[in-house]
């Protein structure tokens, strides 16, 4: 026996690899797991690149207001493939969330959360609530405007929750004012505190997995019934395949294409390019999360004043609710899509409401436009006399943030391009000076010259084909 | 039998105790330690923000206010901004920059008398009282007072639910 062969028999027979851990994963799966199944390890794969990546990150990111900034430039312009490790970071997170997302829908599609893996559900419904709880305290870690500004706005939102609101903010941001100790705590968070939850949950999560093996692609006419389901399942077993490598070769196929493409657009994109560094005297700032939050962003912006506490603090609740009830409900019987209408509408819902949620957060037209300076030319320079005049006051009282002429302004409130075609000389005075609907009364902040020269550049905007 | 039984019965609870007492010691310090910041008596000192000549009167400014004990490691969060309003010779306002709605920073544009936020179109009057939009109530204002010829607020400089 050569040399090597006899050192493997050694090691093997103290590690008891081929005894213990081949045969799990070896383990026997039912005939028909398919590519719908590689989601689950996709997103396993796309956690380790996390962590690799983010110790990588550690290594030199200081987690102090004095230093966050500085060190994450130094990673992303000075330190060899520092830029390339940040951007596999930073396309790794959206790659994160988008499979644990499709994984979500996927087993919930093929009914693999009914009897008896619901436990596994509910330990996914916790590793989705972390994933994104990591995503967010990661944005807040580059310490940009966008990300201190951020903050206050969650210690805004916190603040809400009735009688201990006031505690939970302190504690959100480890003191009264967002300083030093709020960077540090988050970076524990994000580096200790919730991987370790991850890791626990993944545990268990894999645990039960093996337990209970993979789901059987669902038929129709095959409802779920405990009471024959397990023998039903290990007589399926007994014409299946060995997991490693009949069905994992899948597995890592499509987790190799994952890591590919955001290795490639780590390469091609590139991570984002810093903000300004967090500044609270900068007052300049209009903070967004990043795209995964968008949904939830403009979800807020749109609901109506009265009921915004009740959604900011409620909607969370309701979801997690929601969430954990789903394997009780309909916990046995039809797993076929086919056979369950409700379920594929509700996903094609749920997917379609956060698509256009999203996409509502990216144009944002509830918020008002702070950067434009002017009126297009070709709106001003036919202009003279009051009219003229008239176009400055729009600019100077600050319409020109809500209001819209000929594409140049905010979308906050109505479009002025036409407006003298809508509104009398009276009706725009009126308006003007009591405000209404969001618009601030301005009859104490104008002139009676400057109304006049307003009403009459407002009275002149008319449709000319 | 019964002997064993009562023994190995004993032996459980004991050993399950014991951890349970192993996690007291070593939880309770460390979960103090990480509520600290409910657990710190409130600081409340007077901050300087400037001279009370350096302020215009009828016009409202942007000040960088510093913590008064900040963190060695705080950088640019050592300061907080605020909009001081000088009404009369004697009488100042000062508001926190954060909007009363979610928190981003409120601009004050001077042509327009109005202070406007950019995340979601809130709008305030001079006076801090809400002219349009989302905000449920006027913009935060800080304790103040006038102290050798200098212009004081009163800390935390964070918005609070309790904040006039």
């Amino acid at each position: 026996m050569s040399m090597w062969k006899r050192i493997w028999r050694w090691a093997d027979d103290e590690l008891g690899f081929s005894e213990t851990i081949l045969p799990i994963i070896q383990h026997p799966v039912p005939r028909g797991v398919n590519w719908w199944y590689v989601f689950g390890s996709a997103t396993l794969v796309a956690f380790l690149v996390q962590v690799i990546t983010g110790v990588a990150l550690a290594f030199t990111y200081v987690p102090a207001p004095n230093s966050a900034y500085d060190t994450i430039q130094f990673i992303s312009e000075r330190a060899v493939l520092g830029n390339l490790v940040r951007g596999i970071h930073y396309f790794g997170s959206s790659a994160m969330v988008i499979l644990i997302g499709i994984h979500a829908i996927q087993v919930f599609l093929f009914g693999a959360h009914k009897w008896p893996r619901q436990f596994n559900w509910l330990s996914g419904v916790l590793l989705l609530g972390l994933t994104l709880t990591m995503a967010f305290t990661g944005q807040l870690l580059r310490w940009d405007q966008d990300g201190y500004w951020t903050v206050a706005v969650l210690a805004s939102m916190v603040d809400r929750v009735p009688i201990v609101g006031h505690w939970l903010t302190q504690l959100a941001v480890a003191g009264q004012t967002i300083g030093g100790a709020t960077l540090t705590r988050f970076f524990a968070t994000h580096v200790f505190l919730l991987p370790a939850l991850i890791f626990a949950l993944i545990g268990v999560h894999l645990y039960l997995v093996i337990r209970h093996g993979i789901s059987e692609p669902p038929q129709p006419g095959v409802p779920v019934d405990p009471a024959t389901y397990r023998q039903r399942y290990h007589e399926l077993l007994k014409h299946g395949e060995p997991f490693w490598p009949d069905a994992a070769w899948k597995d890592v196929v499509f987790a190799l294409a994952v890591g590919a493409c955001v290795v490639a657009l780590a390469v091609v994109i590139g991570a984002p390019a810093l903000g300004r560094p967090a500044d609270p005297t900068i007052i300049q700032a209009d903070p967004h999360p990043d795209w995964y939050f968008l949904w939830l962003f403009a979800l807020l912006a749109l609901s109506p004043p009265a009921l915004e506490s009740v959604i900011i603090l409620g909607f969370p609740v309701l979801l997690g609710v929601v969430l954990f009830l789903v394997p009780f409900l309909g916990a046995t019987g039809e797993r076929a899509p086919s056979r369950r209408p409700w379920a594929v509408g509700g996903v094609a819902l749920v997917v379609f409401t956060i698509g256009v949620l999203i996409a509502a957060g990216y144009a944002a037209p509830w918020s008002p436009d702070t950067q434009a300076q002017a009126l297009p030319a070709d709106v001003t320079q036919s202009l003279s006399g009051d009219a003229a005049r008239g176009a400055q006051v729009f600019v100077d009282k600050g319409c020109i943030a809500c209001h819209r002429i000929a594409g140049t302004g905010g979308r906050r409130g109505p479009d002025l391009t036409y407006v003298g075609d809508r509104l009398s000389r009276d009706q725009l005075t009126i308006r003007i000076i009591n405000g209404g609907n969001n618009m601030p009364a301005y009859g104490g902040n104008v002139t009676s010259d400057q109304l006049s020269a307003l009403v009459t550049f407002l009275q002149q905007r008319r449709y000319q084909p | 039998m019964n002997d064993e039984i009562t023994r190995r019965r004993l032996l459980n609870n004991l050993s399950l105790g014991l951890s349970g007492l192993a996690g007291l010691v070593l939880g309770v310090p460390v979960v103090a330690y990480l509520l600290s910041p409910l657990l710190r008596p409130e600081q409340r000192d007077w901050i300087d923000v400037g001279p009370v000549d350096s302020f215009p009167q009828g016009r409202t400014v942007l000040r960088a206010v510093a913590d008064p004990s900040p963190l060695p490691w705080a950088g640019q969060t050592a300061q907080t901004a605020a909009w001081v309003r000088r009404t009369a010779e004697q009488e100042f306002t000062v508001f926190a920059v954060n909007c009363t709605h979610l928190g981003c920073p409120v601009d004050w544009k001077p042509d327009a008398n109005l202070f406007l936020c950019p995340c979601h179109g809130g709008v305030y009057y001079s006076d801090g009282t809400v002219a349009g939009g989302p905000p449920p109530r006027p913009l935060f204002r800080y304790a103040t007072r006038i102290q050798d010829g200098k212009l004081q607020v009163q800390s935390p400089l964070f918005l609070q639910s309790g904040q006039t």
